[in-house]
C-alpha cells in the first residue's frame, strides 16, 4: 500500500517541483563513474536479456520469412493429389503406391471443377544428361505445360512446350537454372541438343529461378518435358497413361476447401467408387501444411523471445541486488547529502536514475550485441535472421522500466534512512 | 531578535522502560557572529543539541527557532532545505564523498539547490580560495591531508553563503598544528564574514579559540560564560 501513495505523491509532482533533474542526472552520472566496475557488472544481466532476446526474435523472424519465401515459390492455392488412400481396405496402403490416377483425370479435373485454375499430371524419375563432354544426373518431371501455371513458375528464355507436344510425344524440354549452369555454363541452352537418357531432346527454354524449397531440395535442378514423352520415350511405365502426382492450383485461397470437395466427388465417381468404399487416390492441400509450418515457426519465435524475456527479468533483479548493497554501502554519504540539504526525493530520484541509467545503458549495449549476433548466426548458417525495428524499441523500452521498477525499492529504502544515524554508520 | 533561540528544548527517548532525557529544558540564544564552543562529556546533551540545532533531530518538547523561524512542525524536506541555505556542517570524521574532487565535493550543496553548473563551479574554486587550497580543486580526498580535508569540508559548509557553521570536533582527527590552523581559520571567518561559528569538543584549548562557552551536564545547560582573553 505504501507503494502506492509513494507512486500518487510522485504523480501529484508535489515534491517534485523543488528538485533540480538535470543535477539530479549529473549526480547519478557522477556516482556511476566513481564505480565502474560495479557499474559494468551491474550492467551484464541486462546485456545479455536485451542481447538475447533481439537475438532470438531475430533468429525467428528470418526462419518464418524463409518459410513465408519457400511457401510462395511453390505456387499457391496449391492441391496435390497422390494415388492410394492412408487406408485400403483392412490394409494400410502408403499413399502413392497403386497407380489409380490417369491423364484424363487431369483433364477432367481442369474441366469439370469450378473452383480449380489449373492442374497438372506428374510422371517423373532420375536421369543422366549429357551435353558435348559434360553430364549432370538430375530430376525430370513429365508434365504439361500447365505445371508452370500451377507452380507459377515463370521462363528466363525460349518459350514452353504445348498441348500439342503433349498429344505427340515431341522430344523437347525446359531446364532448370542448376542444370543450365552444370552443362552450358555461360553459353545459351535454347536451341541445343541434349541427351537424356540417350535420347536426345531439344531445349526450347530455360526455367526462371526458384531456389531451395522446403526440404531443402534445389528447385532449379530439374527438367521439364511433356509427360507423355516421359511414359512413351524416356522412363517407360507399366500403367501407360497413369502419373504419379496431379498438382493442382486452386482459383483463390478461399476456393481450396470447394476444389478439394469437387476433386473428391469428380474422381469417386471416374474411379467408380461405391458410397461405402475409401478413395483409391488422397488429396492434400500442400499450401495449408505450409502455413501451419508457417504458423508453428511464428509461434516459436514468440516463446523463444518470452524464454529470453525471462534473463532481462534476472538481469533487472540484479540491479535491484546491487543497488540494495549500494546504498547500504553508501549510507554514510546518505547521510552526507541529507545533512546538506538533499530532500526525500532528491535521494529517490538519484537511485532511481542510476538504475535507469544502468539498465538503459545495458539495453544499448545489449541491442549491440543481439543484433551482432544475428548477424554473424545469420552469415554462419546461410539462414536469414532479421532485427525488426519494433523489437529494439521494445527491448529499449522495457530495459528503461525494468530499471525504474528495480530501482524504485532500493530508492525508497535510501530516503528513509535517517540522516543521524547514517550519519554515523561505519 | 537573536540568530538562534532554544526555548525550554526537551529532548526525550524511551528505551524500554527507561526514559533518558538528553535535553532538559534548555532555554538559551545565540546571536547573529558569535563564535561559541559548546562543552560536556559523552552523554550530557552537548550533540543531542548540536543535531537539534541543525535540524537534524527534532525536540519532544519546547521550540527551536532559527533565523525566526520556528522549526517544530516543518516537514523532513522543509528542514533539508533549511539546511542547505541556513547551515553548514563540519564533522570530525571530514565526511567527503571519495574518489570524488575537492571541488565537485564543495559544489554538493549547491547541487541540490538548483545552481547551474558554470555558477557552481565558480562558487566552489571561490570557496576553496577562502580556506586556502587553491589549486587543489582536482585532488581527491586520498590525496589530501586530515588538515586539507577538513579545509574542504569547511568550504563546502561556505559555498550556499550559510550564515552559520556546526562544527562537532572539528580537530578530533587532527594532529596540535594542524588543529591550531583549522581553528584559526575558523576565528578568520568568524571575524572578517561576521560567519556565526558553534563548535563541539571536549578539549579546552580549542574551546578557547571561541568567545563563549556553554557546559552541558545531563540534559542541562551547567554554564555559560565568556572567554576571557
Amino acid at each position: 500500500m505504501k507503494f502506492f501513495y509513494l507512486t500518487f505523491n510522485f504523480l501529484t509532482f508535489h515534491d517534485l517541483k523543488m528538485i533540480n533533474i538535470p543535477s539530479t542526472f549529473k549526480i547519478s552520472f557522477r556516482a556511476l563513474r566513481v564505480n565502474k566496475m560495479r557499474s559494468a557488472l551491474t550492467m551484464l544481466g541486462i546485456i545479455i536479456g536485451v542481447g538475447a532476446v533481439i537475438a532470438m526474435v531475430a533468429i525467428g523472424t528470418g526462419a518464418s520469412q524463409k518459410i513465408a519465401e519457400q511457401i510462395s515459390s511453390m505456387g499457391s492455392n496449391l492441391l496435390i493429389i497422390l494415388p492410394g488412400s492412408t487406408t485400403s481396405g483392412g490394409v494400410r496402403m502408403g499413399a502413392g503406391t497403386q497407380p489409380t490416377l490417369s491423364i484424363g483425370d487431369t483433364d477432367a479435373i481442369i474441366k469439370e471443377c469450378p473452383a480449380v485454375a489449373d492442374a497438372a499430371p506428374i510422371h517423373n524419375g532420375v536421369a543422366q544428361v549429357v551435353y558435348g563432354h559434360l553430364n549432370w544426373s538430375t530430376g525430370v518431371i513429365g508434365t504439361t505445360p500447365s505445371l508452370l501455371i500451377v507452380r507459377e513458375w515463370d521462363l528466363s528464355a525460349g518459350r514452353s512446350f504445348t498441348m500439342q507436344d503433349v498429344k505427340s510425344a515431341t522430344k523437347v524440354c525446359l531446364l532448370g537454372q542448376t542444370v543450365v549452369d552444370n552443362l552450358f555454363g555461360e553459353q545459351t541452352a535454347v536451341g541445343q541438343t541434349i541427351r537424356i537418357k540417350n535420347v536426345p531432346f531439344m531445349v526450347i527454354g530455360v526455367l526462371g529461378k526458384k531456389g531451395q524449397n522446403a526440404q531443402g531440395q534445389d528447385q532449379d535442378d530439374t527438367i521439364m518435358i511433356p509427360v507423355t514423352t516421359a511414359q512413351k520415350k524416356l522412363f517407360g511405365t507399366q500403367f501407360p497413361g497413369m502419373v504419379r502426382i496431379i498438382t493442382v492450383k486452386a482459383k483463390t485461397a478461399e476456393d481450396l476447401a470447394s476444389a478439394e470437395k469437387q476433386i473428391n466427388e469428380l474422381l469417386r465417381q471416374r474411379h467408380h467408387i461405391g458410397p461405402k468404399q475409401d478413395n483409391d487416390f488422397t488429396v492434400r492441400n500442400l499450401t495449408q501444411i505450409m502455413q501451419a509450418a508457417e504458423q508453428s515457426t511464428k509461434v516459436m519465435t514468440m516463446l523463444l523471445g518470452a524464454i529470453a524475456s525471462v534473463s532481462l527479468l534476472v538481469g533487472g533483479i540484479g540491479i535491484m541486488n546491487i543497488m540494495l548493497v549500494s546504498v547500504t554501502e553508501r549510507t554514510r554519504e546518505i547521510g552526507i547529502r541529507m545533512a546538506i540539504g538533499a530532500k526525500t526525493w532528491d535521494i529517490r530520484l538519484q537511485f532511481i536514475i542510476e538504475a535507469l541509467t544502468l539498465s538503459l545503458i545495458g539495453g544499448i549495449i545489449g541491442i549491440i550485441v543481439g543484433i551482432s549476433t544475428s548477424v554473424v548466426l545469420s552469415s554462419l548458417s546461410g539462414w536469414p535472421t532479421i532485427v525488426s525495428p519494433v523489437s529494439i524499441v521494445l527491448a529499449f523500452g522495457f530495459s528503461g522500466f525494468i530499471g525504474i521498477f528495480f530501482g524504485f525499492y532500493p530508492a525508497y529504502k535510501a530516503s528513509l534512512l535517517n540522516p543521524i544515524d547514517a550519519l554515523r554508520y561505519e | 531578535m537573536a540568530l538562534i533561540e532554544s526555548r525550554n528544548l526537551t529532548k526525550v527517548y524511551s528505551l524500554g522502560d527507561v526514559e533518558v532525557r538528553a535535553l532538559d529544558g534548555i532555554s538559551t540564544t545565540i546571536e547573529k557572529g558569535e563564535f561559541v564552543a559548546i562543552m560536556g562529556q559523552s552523554g550530557s546533551g552537548k550533540s543531542t543539541f548540536m543535531n537539534v540545532l541543525g535540524c537534524l533531530d527534532t525536540p519532544t518538547d519546547g521550540h527551536y527557532l532559527l533565523d525566526r523561524v520556528d522549526t517544530g512542525g516543518l516537514s523532513r524536506d522543509a528542514l533539508a532545505e533549511i539546511r542547505n541555505k541556513k547551515l553548514g556542517f563540519v564533522f570530525q570524521g571530514f565526511n567527503l564523498l571519495s574518489r570524488t574532487s575537492a571541488v565537485e565535493n564543495v559544489e554538493l550543496p549547491l547541487l541540490y539547490n538548483g545552481s547551474h553548473a558554470k555558477e557552481r563551479r565558480e562558487r566552489a574554486r571561490q570557496a576553496l580560495k577562502s580556506v586556502g587550497l587553491e589549486g587543489r580543486e582536482d585532488h581527491h580526498p586520498n590525496q589530501l591531508s586530515g588538515g586539507q580535508q577538513q579545509r574542504v569540508a569547511i568550504a563546502r559548509a561556505l559555498v550556499n553563503e550559510a550564515p552559520i557553521i556546526l562544527a562537532d570536533e572539528p580537530t578530533g582527527n587532527l594532529d596540535t598544528k594542524t588543529s591550531v590552523e583549522i581553528m584559526e581559520l575558523f576565528v578568520k571567518l568568524n571575524r572578517e564574514s561576521h560567519i556565526t561559528v558553534i563548535l563541539v569538543t571536549h578539549e579546552s584549548d580549542i574551546a578557547a579559540f571561541s568567545k563563549r562557552i556553554i557546559r552541558f551536564s545531563d540534559g542541562h545547560i551547567v554554564s555559560d560564560e565568556a572567554v576571557k582573553k
